[in-house]
């Protein structure tokens, strides 16, 4: 098999153009300098309490996300063409979530066929014919691309539902200036830490239309959720509100927070709590994370969810094949980022193909997130191909197969020095009166060597992701 | 600000505040147990420990006997006591963890630094010095509270805080008088056989003064005293250095006092009530003196204290902490 892509250097071994000066630095720090500013990073994210909760341990167990710290960078060009991708297919989806609900002149083309909608457990039927600010739908994506070569990008995933990570490419980023703030002057590197006042900015846009100045809360599961840190830094740059579903209520179809003046009428709600918990009188009914009333609240227009109920119709990985069309039905453009080719096993003839050619295969499950119920087919042994046989002949349907990418490899401080893995992106596209992006986005890396994997509920890390200013 | 929010500010600040006079009032005890004195006496003390906080039934779940080294045990380690510096700390922590947005970076980083360094304390429990933990526990508290001084913002959340802290060491600088007071009388007995006889070791001003210097230091107030008074350890002045001294950082008084301008400015549609709550607290003990506590007997105006202050911080949580009414 051919050796994957290697962010820094080419087939030759020589550093490629855009990380020569790194490469060169990299060369004079010796193993001890680096273990010793890896011990420092985990050191200083535990103070300040970059962690998350692992669940079931008693007195507050908590772990930090593995940082790397050679950083995963791109020329300017590069990204350059990268944004514009995903800055086009962010819009086709948003154009996508508004039609299914609305006209669903997709569906009448002929594109993709009803029952992919309808059957679909993401749609939601109680958003049919309901009009949100702007007609935006997904204000914040998280796309995750991967890279199989030069030039050579393919969108792994949309979630266009509660997308997190985008605190770690902040903080990755201080971490790196605070280790190594000597790079910062050889590399003009663009910055990322006005996230925050770009996300705000969008929330506000979003707002409904008879309010003035709209009233902004970020809305949390609660401590004991793995981003709790993430929507607890989030609301405290922008300089909102985070509240758990207890602190609100709806009364007239308005929603209100309990404050220690009184209610206080609130106008934007950016949740970080799933569909299904949202509303326990629209939802699942033992729910207690959510706010009784908010999906009546939603439909009236007199509050904004970010993003809105019903999302998650755009990013199933059943409709994820239909990208590429999306594009080119509603924008007219040929699609600039690719897809990963796709099998759908509820297709007879695709079905035949992906049993066929199990041990070459990435097998999904459509609803699966988090790198759970999936098969890597070249990592796995036979008997573990065999069980996922049976359960991919059950229930086809459930399924869709890709084939193995050589995702590319980037240097990683690892315990035997520094060595390639596997690594991919997450940038993060936020969609208001405008679409705007920070440059880059979260770089995820497999720690373990040959590893497919990059989440970090299986073991992955973290890099800081450096896009270059011409 | 959020209710919950507030609750959580108020919270974190009354466990720091608690954790500390936990520390203070364990190493007041073990300082005394070193002291030559009867054995029942001791074991009184230690008693006296967890009567001060009701937790001699949680105490008797859990130990067989009372001994010094188990006392200690449930008083800094133990999970299932609420009231143990783990658990202070601990809740703390997770309240600052929860409104971490809304306290300096400072104030959140010195609670989470010290639950951290707990942590490592707590791996080589079998080697730690008591005395030297208290310690570290006490320095830590102060930490926090200059932190919390030094960097935040004198607003609704810095007066949450202050809330907490205060009604917590009013709470606990009265109960410590109490027990302290009780011991006292039950010293007078101790003190003779049964043929009335003094037992030795008990004898004269000399227990007395380490008895009441104990007191003094387990609210940092012996050097003050001296500074005060210039005079002999006397149970009177003591109390009266605890309940009316107005420069006293942890009197009675000094704690009413300044909760009043607090509880002002943070007025909203139901606080009325808490307003002349403390105004009348805080009247009756402007227009009352030592003298007339001793006539009216000290516990029972220490009951009557522990009373409104409680009814005070309930009241402070009706008003602030539990929602409001849908208007």
């Amino acid at each position: 098999m051919k050796l994957p892509f290697d962010e820094m250097l080419d087939a030759s071994g020589k550093a490629r153009p855009h990380y020569q000066v790194f490469h060169n630095w990299l060369k004079q720090q010796s193993d001890t300098l680096m273990g010793l500013k890896r011990a420092e990073a985990d050191l200083i994210f535990r103070r300040v309490g970059i962690t998350f909760a692992v669940y079931g341990d008693d007195l507050g167990s908590e772990r930090t996300i593995p940082f790397d710290q050679v950083p995963r960078i791109f020329a300017a060009k590069e990204w350059e063409r990268l944004e514009a991708g995903l800055r086009q297919r962010v819009k086709a989806l948003n154009r996508f979530i508004y039609d299914v609900y609305h006209e669903e002149d997709i569906i009448k083309a002929g594109i993709i066929p009803a029952e992919q909608i309808y059957n679909n457990a993401q749609y939601r039927p109680e958003m049919r014919n309901v009009n949100v600010p702007r007609d935006i739908y997904a204000q914040i994506a998280g796309i995750d691309i991967v890279r199989a070569g030069e030039g050579e990008f393919y969108v792994l995933e949309d979630n266009l539902r509660v997308p997190s990570g985008v605190s770690y490419m902040v903080e990755d980023r201080k971490m790196m200036m605070r280790l190594f703030p000597d790079l910062f002057q050889k590399y003009r590197v663009a910055p990322v830490e006005h996230y925050p006042d770009f996300l705000l900015e969008c929330l506000k846009s979003v707002k409904p239309d008879d309010v003035k100045k709209p009233n902004v809360v970020v809305l949390t599961p609660g401590m004991y959720n793995s981003a709790y840190f993430e929507h607890s830094y989030l609301a405290q740059q922008m300089g909102v509100e985070l509240v758990e579903g207890k602190d609100l209520f709806v009364k007239n179809e308005q929603v209100f927070m309990r404050t220690t003046q009184g209610p206080e009428r609130v106008d934007v709600i950016y949740r970080r709590v799933d569909d299904d918990f949202l509303d326990p009188l629209a939802f699942r009914s033992d729910s207690t994370l959510g706010v009784a009333g908010l999906l009546s609240a939603h439909r009236a227009g007199n509050v904004t969810l970010a993003n809105a109920i019903g999302t998650g119709i755009a990013d199933d990985k059943s409709i994820y094949p239909y990208v590429p069309d999306m594009i080119e039905f509603y924008l007219g453009e040929k699609p600039i980022l690719n897809n990963v080719p796709t099998f759908q096993c509820r297709k007879p003839d695709d079905l035949a193909y992906t049993l066929a050619n199990l041990d070459k295969l990435v097998v999904k499950l459509t609803h699966g997130a988090g790198g759970y119920g999936m098969l890597v087919g070249p990592a796995s042994s036979k008997a573990e191909i065999e069980e996922f046989r049976r359960h991919l002949i059950t229930n086809p349907d459930k399924y869709i197969a890709q084939p193995t990418l050589a995702l590319s490899t980037c240097p990683t401080f690892v315990e035997s020095g520094v060595a390639p893995r596997h690594i991919d992106l997450r940038p993060f596209v936020l969609s208001g009166k405008t679409i705007k992006m920070v440059p880059g986005g979260l770089t995820r890396v497999a720690l373990k060597e040959g590893s497919l994997v990059v989440n970090s509920s299986q073991g992955g890390g973290t890099k800081d992701t450096w896009v270059l200013e011409e | 600000m959020l209710s919950r929010t507030a609750d959580c500010l108020y919270w974190m600040a009354r466990y720091t505040e608690r954790a500390e006079n936990t520390a203070r009032m364990l190493d007041v005890n073990h300082q005394t147990s070193l002291l030559p004195q009867p054995a029942e006496f001791l074991e009184q003390s230690w008693k006296k420990l967890l009567t001060i906080s009701k937790l001699e039934k949680l105490f008797l779940e859990k130990y067989d006997v009372l001994t010094r080294e188990n006392v200690l045990d449930f008083m800094i380690y133990e999970t299932s006591n609420p009231s143990s510096i783990v658990s202070c700390l601990f809740a703390a922590r997770e309240n600052a963890r929860v409104i971490r947005g809304k306290i300096t970076s400072e104030v959140w980083e010195t609670q989470n630094t010290t639950w951290l360094e707990l942590q490592r304390i707590l791996e080589s429990r079998k080697q730690t010095d008591q005395s030297r933990l208290l310690e570290w526990v006490k320095h830590r508290c102060h930490l926090f509270r200059g932190v919390m001084h030094g960097t935040m913002l004198k607003n609704e959340a810095f007066y949450f805080m202050s809330v907490g802290t205060l009604l917590e060491r009013a709470d606990n600088t009265a109960r410590i008088l109490e027990t302290k007071y009780e011991d006292q009388a039950a010293l007078k007995i101790l003190r003779k056989d049964k043929e009335g006889k003094l037992v030795d070791g008990t004898d004269g001003n000399f227990f007395d003064f380490y008895h009441w210097a104990a007191l003094l230091r387990s609210v940092s107030a012996f050097e003050i005293y001296r500074q005060i008074y210039s005079d002999q350890v006397t149970p009177k002045q003591v109390a009266q250095l605890l309940i009316f001294n107005k420069q006293m950082p942890r009197s009675l008084v000094c704690c009413v006092n300044e909760l009043i301008p607090l509880i002002a400015e943070m007025k909203n549609q139901q606080s009325k009530e808490i307003e002349r709550l403390l105004g009348k607290l805080k009247a009756s003990l402007d227009y009352s003196d030592i003298d007339e506590v001793f006539s009216q007997g000290l516990e029972e105006f220490i009951e009557e204290f522990l009373e409104r202050i409680n009814h005070i911080a309930d009241e402070f949580s009706n008003t602030y902490l539990i929602p409001l009414a849908v208007a």
